[in-house]
């Protein structure tokens, strides 16, 4: 039953045969040449563009339910590990760009939220949500997704837990502090016509925002399939290449993409023999940290903080990615 | 009235349709607003907004991360006045 869903539902292995038998009448042949990369190139954008289509309306519509301001109100009599956790819980329902999750930590910080549950908020928020869990289950399948899902659970409730204990209040940008305290704010009732509206708004804007980059990443996907060999992924991104966790945080954290267009190059890295772990921080680091977001966050908090953030995330991705390649011959084999 | 448009600064592309999208609509009701745009995050952050964009008239938040269009606006708007 979970092959079938993996396979043929998120998967999508019906549509790659009819893509291959269409492109194989075509082109003669779509094990190498034009043919390859065409097949390739069309079975992933369907694959992918489905795939966002539904996650982001079905995400956008359990979002609607949860406002900014309602997580505020939520975690606001909250405290200690359990507002924490909650706090990364949160941040799973929330937007899929780490930009607009600064602004919602911004507002988080000055209505006197604790840093730590903030800081839980701010790491989960882009590092793991329910389209990577159902993304990750497309090309890995369940275990890894729910284990990957877990991790990153964990490492924002360490990151705050950290933050809280360093006491680092003062670290905060001041002008955060100084707004005066919130005159709250009325938002109108939304009805189930409204949540549509929105679910739909937020996947034309997700789209617009996201093309040009799974475009990308799905050209470099079928560049992979088609001319990398199997033995230099093997050599760099394999096993016996201990330090290509280290090579693949380094890579994918100043780069700005979304999990959508990750998975088209993990997906092909994966079939020529790179290790899980690698992928998995690789698309990790791509996803929590970038280089806009860091510049972002930078004009909100205070240099030491900032470091601090940024060593937390990318110590966890490392864990990640160490902890997936060592687990994987257990995972592959559930 | 008064009707703010907030946006941040690095991704204004939703808050210039937001703001174009606005305009539009309150010509077309024959409204008397005064239409202002903030983008500073200070600012934003201060009116306790945390989502861009958005539309703000007095306290009421409108449309929070969403690009409304002329039609969602004029339809809202009419609720109000």
């Amino acid at each position: 039953m979970w092959q079938f869903i993996q396979n043929q539902i998120l998967g999508m292995k019906w549509l790659k045969d009819l893509v291959y038998r269409i492109c194989e009448q075509l082109f003669g042949t779509t094990a190498s040449g034009v043919g390859a990369y065409v097949a390739f190139f069309i079975y992933d954008m369907i694959k992918i563009f489905t795939l966002l289509c539904v996650l982001v309306y079905v995400i956008s519509f359990i979002q609607s339910y949860f406002p900014p301001d309602r997580t505020k109100r939520l975690l606001g009599p909250l405290g200690g590990l359990k507002g924490r956790i909650a706090a990364a819980l949160l941040g799973t329902l929330t937007p899929f760009c780490s930009c607009s999750s600064i602004p919602i930590f911004m507002g988080f910080v000055s209505a006197e939220l604790p840093l730590g549950m903030c800081f839980s908020f701010l790491i989960s928020s882009p590092m793991v949500d329910l389209g990577s869990l159902v993304l990750l289950t497309s090309v890995f399948g369940p275990s890894i997704a729910i284990l990957y899902v877990i991790l990153g659970l964990v490492i924002a409730v360490a990151g705050g837990s950290i933050i809280q204990t360093l006491q680092m209040e003062d670290q905060v940008a001041d002008f955060i502090k100084l707004t005066d305290q919130q005159k709250s704010l009325r938002t109108l009732k939304m009805d189930l016509s409204d949540r549509l509206v929105y679910a739909w708004t937020q996947l034309a804007a997700t789209i617009s925002r996201v093309w040009v980059y799974i475009l990308l990443g799905v050209a470099i996907g079928a560049l992979i399939h088609n001319q990398v060999p199997a033995a230099l992924v093997v050599k760099l991104l394999g096993k016996d290449s201990p330090f290509a966790v280290v090579l693949a945080a380094l890579l994918g954290i100043p780069m700005y993409a979304d999990i959508f267009g990750t998975i088209p190059v993990a997906e092909a890295l994966l079939a020529k023999g790179a290790m899980t772990g690698v992928l998995l921080s690789f698309m990790m680091a791509v996803t929590t940290l970038s280089l806009p977001s860091v510049i972002m966050l930078s004009k909100v908090v205070k240099r030491k903080l900032l470091a601090v953030f940024i060593a937390i995330c990318t110590l966890g991705i490392l864990c990640t990615g160490y902890l997936f390649n060592f687990l994987q011959p257990l995972l592959y084999s559930l | 009235m008064l009707i703010k448009v907030i946006g941040s600064e690095g991704s204004c592309d939703s808050c210039e349709t937001t703001m174009e999208n606005l305009k539009i609509a309150v010509a077309e009701m024959g409204l008397d607003a005064q239409i202002e745009k903030i983008t500073d995050l200070v600012e934003i952050v201060k009116l306790g907004i945390m989502t861009a964009p958005a539309i703000l008239i007095d306290d009421l938040v409108l449309f929070p991360g969403q690009v409304p269009s002329v039609k969602q606006i004029k339809k809202t708007l009419a609720k109000l006045v």
